[in-house]
């Protein structure tokens, strides 16, 4: 469990294995579809993990840079009529800027000033996506083209799932990489202690700032590969419970753990769809579940099941 | 300066038997206030390189204050602080470790979420390769770099005893080894001057020794060291000089013994009238 944890390939490999085979279980398009929710949100929590689990900071907005993300593939490509690839790219280096611009002032301070201004950003970012419906459609939301690249169109559940699934598994791979890595264990120890990271040389306000802006930037390619897929957006894909969400997966898999990230994406992506009962009072049952969480299992789900296990794989 | 880590040489022996090196630190006037109250008032003093250099003084004398004034933790008041012969006040502890100074904590500070061989790694960070994108895509440079920093991590662990610990979770370590890991992680960014905060506090008796060999054999390969304790039979024994505080003000400086000697000194410790 532990290489499942820690070992690059083993865990790589298995989660190849895990999306191959995964579509001859899923009898038709209903399953699929929540399978490919499940990976958009895995790839967002894979990135947001990079800065909560592993530097140690809290963002309470990664929903309002998905939702740029997609509204910049919306609007660039329905309004403007560009290519599809490059609204991606131009919504991701926005994203990028805008996250650089937001964390570079306040990551020099101490505390909680990111989660606070990152609430802040999500909360704008919903209230322009509702507001200017000549360009978003308003609260009713917009519809996205296909996405087509090389002539091709990306259509259908049965193609996205390939997309999705190989994107998650490229964000896997890059995470992965990131965490070990001089750069990842500077953001680790930035989590650790701050101080001991400066008088060995660590820069830290700049990894900081980097990680959040690879995060946001994670978030936002998401966000528009999403927006081609669904057809639809609306300003709920950015809202505050959005990003709420986001976090509570990231918790409740694992802090720390890039498997985790996307074990907690799953899961919590299933749940709503297996506990239809509960549809009211989602909100209500997500907080519970971060709540319990934090009480029961701080560390997550899959590292406290991998501490469950027998010690032999550990050694 | 081989015989540096023997143990049987008398202080005075060891003070006749080396030179004075050049300065490497020096605090001139420097003064630092927490709300009215003077931690550190108009201090001077010089550090030569090559030397182990103690700051000795009661509870409360601003010896920790004075380390994080050296080490840019808190900015000052006033006076400044030259390393090398550049004024660094104030300057960010990531720039003075560029420029070749460590220390280590009164107070453990201890990356707990890593293990102990990767708590020191992140002490070679500045030699590595510390950019985003060779590490998104894992450059054989970069992977090469980090495997000898792995291995140069180890020898630093072993270099202060701490070899049975090298694939421990740092969290699973007991105190005195957690000691010598922040020794070993300040190490690995090859310091000019190494400040160590109360290495040996906390520790028993055996662990005090093995702590004061360790820092007798990293003086001994030219790393300047200068050195807050409590365990005044550690500091005579492997000091150079001695500065004596008092309530933030030089009290005395010299060979230790000459402070050992000086009425100033034994009449802050004890308490005596003055």
């Amino acid at each position: 469990m532990n290489a499942l944890l820690h070992g690059r390939l083993t865990g790589l490999l298995a989660l190849g294995a895990v999306i191959a085979v995964l579509p001859a279980f899923l009898p038709n398009n209903f399953y699929l579809d929540i399978a490919i929710l499940a990976g958009f949100n895995a790839v967002v929590c894979v990135g947001l993990n990079l800065l909560i689990g592993y530097a140690g900071q809290i963002s309470l907005g990664h929903a309002g840079f998905f939702g740029i993300g997609a509204y910049a593939s919306g609007v660039l490509v329905g309004v403007y009529g560009w290519p599809p690839i490059l609204a991606l790219l131009t919504g991701a280096v926005v994203v990028g800027l805008l996250a650089f611009l937001v964390a570079k002032p306040i990551l020099r301070l101490k505390g909680h000033y990111l989660a606070m201004a990152t609430l802040g950003i999500g909360i704008i970012v919903s209230i322009v996506l509702r507001t200017e419906s000549g360009l978003t459609g308003g609260p009713d939301g917009m519809m996205v083209e296909p996405f087509k690249i090389f002539g091709f169109e990306l259509y259908g559940e049965k193609v996205w799932y390939w997309v999705v699934g190989v994107l998650l598994i490229g964000v896997v791979w890059l995470s992965l990489n990131l965490i070990d890595s001089p750069m990842g264990r500077a953001l680790r120890a930035v989590h650790g202690s701050e101080v001991a990271a400066e008088v060995v040389g660590v820069d830290t306000a700049r990894f900081k700032v980097l990680v959040f802006v690879v995060s946001a930037v994670f978030a936002s390619v998401a966000g528009s590969l999403f927006a081609h897929y669904a057809g639809l957006i609306t300003p709920a894909k950015a809202d505050f419970f959005k990003s709420i969400e986001l976090v509570t997966m990231v918790v409740f898999g694992g802090m720390a753990s890039t498997f985790g990230a996307v074990v907690g994406a799953v899961v919590l992506t299933l749940l709503p769809q297996a506990l239809t009962v509960f549809q009211d009072y989602q909100q209500i049952v997500l907080g519970g579940i971060l709540m319990a969480t934090m009480v029961f299992m701080p560390k997550g789900l899959l590292p406290t099941l991998a501490a469950l296990l027998p010690a032999r794989r550990r050694a | 300066m081989k015989m540096l880590a023997t143990t049987d040489l008398s202080p005075d022996t060891m003070s006749q038997a080396r030179r004075v090196g050049p300065p490497i630190l020096k605090v001139e006037h420097l003064s630092r206030e927490f709300g009215g109250v003077l931690a550190i008032g108009d201090l001077s003093f010089t550090v030569a390189a090559g030397d182990i250099h103690s700051i000795i003084g009661p509870n409360g004398a601003g010896k920790t204050t004075l380390f994080n004034l050296v080490t840019g933790v808190y900015k000052p008041s006033g006076g400044r602080v030259l390393f090398d012969g550049a004024d660094v006040s104030g300057m960010a502890p990531y720039r003075l470790a560029a420029r070749g100074m460590s220390r280590t904590f009164q107070n453990l500070q201890i990356f707990f979420n890593m293990t102990a061989l990767e708590n020191v790694m992140v002490g070679r960070h500045l030699h590595l390769n510390t950019r985003l994108l060779p590490a998104l895509f894992r450059f054989p440079s970069l992977v090469r770099k980090d495997r000898e920093a792995k291995d140069r991590a180890a020898q630093l662990m072993a270099d202060v005893g701490l070899e049975k610990y090298i694939d421990a979770d740092a969290a699973s370590m007991p105190y005195g080894a957690l000691k010598r890991l922040e020794i070993a992680r300040a190490l690995a960014s090859e310091p000019k001057l190494l400040l160590l905060d109360e290495p040996a506090a906390g520790l028993n008796a055996t662990e005090s020794r093995e702590i004061d060999e360790v820092i007798k054999t990293v003086a001994a390969t030219g790393v300047t060291i200068i050195l807050v304790e409590h365990d005044m039979k550690m500091v005579m024994g492997i000091s150079h000089r001695i500065t004596a505080l008092n309530q933030g003000r030089m009290l005395a400086e010299g060979t230790p013994q000459e402070v050992a000697a000086n009425a100033d000194v034994i009449a802050a410790y004890l308490g005596a009238a003055p």
